[in-house]
């Protein structure tokens, strides 16, 4: 058969028409193309609602190593969050994955230290964890939106999305981002699960995609408080809608004087700390 | 039109249809079984005797030919716009939004409910690369 140039284009011309309807025909199948229909999906009952998700951690509320202890292991077991440790108990900085942890006063609060200080403070571990920015640098990296703002102040990671590009890690100036550098679901040489006691209701992650705290938004979805909070000795982590003037953590920012971590980068960090205070210092 | 070297040509094209058909011929005649996913966990019995059916979040056909999607969609609400509840279009009750605290309490048994067709067809969902799956007992080997 031959064909000249002119009747080539032709039926070039008429089967990518063809393709389009087709394409345009399957485009009308609802549930492929639209997410949830908004009426079909609600928040529960009990769920706990805010403007503006914060903490305040007091300080003065922490008095021994244990206090500490609690609260990190309370969120790691909640989370899954795997133990990389080595065959001698020692762990790579780099592979460490933490979600609240706690760092030393020049570390936290770098630049607002100064040489007359007392030693209790200097010493003192702070809890920190993901500050959960108002204008969060590690949103604006990422690549994939894997790491987004929800309504309620926090920032939300989507682990099915993450690609791994670690982008939010170098992005973020509080070090509150951890890389599955090795599988979660692997061993220790002793032959120890990374992950000692799954908890059935979270999931875990894979290797590959960066994590961290999430103000425990499936927690606050079902009416509890996060996992920290309820660990932590009485009044030492505080949480509530800093956006409600009646909110018991609004009315500490406001009476008391609070510092944040790197307040001058702008990132608008929600974790307000009081330090000093009656009990210590 | 002339062919030159026809012969070569055909007996090459033969031997590219025979074996590029071999799954096919090979399969010919070999009954492969029908998968069969379990709807009969306890949770799910239950819930017969108390709702007079099996229907769950949505009808069975829907669910067969959409869950890929509606696992999506799930995921994206509770994740991305942080809405747990589902509310179905066919009953009308509202369920959990969770793979691990939704679906598997009743499907537990994933070895028969999602493998069984999964394998059958060959897909391998990268669900449980994550999120932990029921434990289930081991099936007694005869």
């Amino acid at each position: 058969m031959s064909m000249d140039r002119r009747q080539f284009l032709k039926i070039a011309g008429i089967s990518s028409v063809l393709g389009l309807g087709a394409t345009a025909a399957s485009a009308t199948h609802n549930i492929w193309t639209k997410g949830l229909d908004p009426e079909q999906a609600d928040k529960n009952k009990e769920a706990l609602i805010a403007k503006r998700w914060a903490m305040v951690v007091d300080m003065s509320k922490f008095k021994t190593e244990d206090d500490f202890k609690k609260v990190i292991d309370a969120c790691h077991l909640t989370h899954n969050v795997p133990d990389f440790r080595n065959a001698d108990g020692s762990v790579n900085k780099k592979d460490e994955i933490k979600w609240i942890w706690e760092a030393p006063y020049e570390k936290a609060f770098p630049g607002q230290d100064n040489k007359y200080m007392s030693e209790h403070i200097k010493d003192m571990p702070f809890l920190v964890a993901c500050n959960h920015c108002d204008n969060p640098p590690c949103v604006r990296v990422c690549p994939t939106k894997a790491t987004f703002k929800l309504a309620n102040g926090i920032t939300m990671q989507d682990e099915h999305r993450c690609i791994g590009c670690r982008f939010c890690m170098a992005a973020c100036p509080f070090w509150s981002r951890s890389f599955n550098w090795r599988d979660p679901h692997g061993k220790n040489p002793n032959g120890e699960p990374f992950i000692k006691n799954e908890n059935k209701e979270y999931p875990t992650r894979t290797k590959g995609v960066v994590e961290k705290c999430t103000f425990c938004t499936e927690r606050l979805a079902v009416g509890k408080l996060p996992a920290c909070v309820e660990a932590a000795p009485k009044g030492g982590l505080l949480f509530g809608d800093l956006e409600d003037p009646n909110s018991e953590i609004r009315k500490i920012v406001t009476n008391q004087y609070t510092i944040r971590r790197k307040p001058d980068l702008g990132t608008g960090p929600a974790i307000y700390y009081i330090v000093g205070g009656s009990d210590h210092a | 039109m002339k062919l030159y070297d026809g012969g070569k040509i055909f007996i090459g094209i033969l031997v590219f249809v025979a074996f590029a058909a071999f799954p096919f011929y090979f399969n010919v005649g070999k009954v492969n079984a029908k998968p069969e996913p379990k709807v009969d966990t306890p949770a799910i019995q239950e819930w017969e005797k108390q709702y007079g059916k099996k229907e769950c979040v949505e009808s069975k056909e829907f669910m067969r030919a959409e869950h890929m999607q509606l696992l999506n969609n799930w995921r994206d609400s509770v994740v991305r716009e942080d809405n747990r509840g589902y509310i179905s279009s066919s009953n009308h009750k509202r369920f959990n939004m969770s793979l691990q605290t939704g679906c598997m309490t009743c499907h537990s048994n994933k070895k028969k409910f999602c493998d069984e067709c999964h394998n059958y067809v060959s897909v391998k969902p990268y669900c449980w690369d994550c999120h932990i799956a029921p434990v289930e007992k081991e099936e007694a080997k005869s």
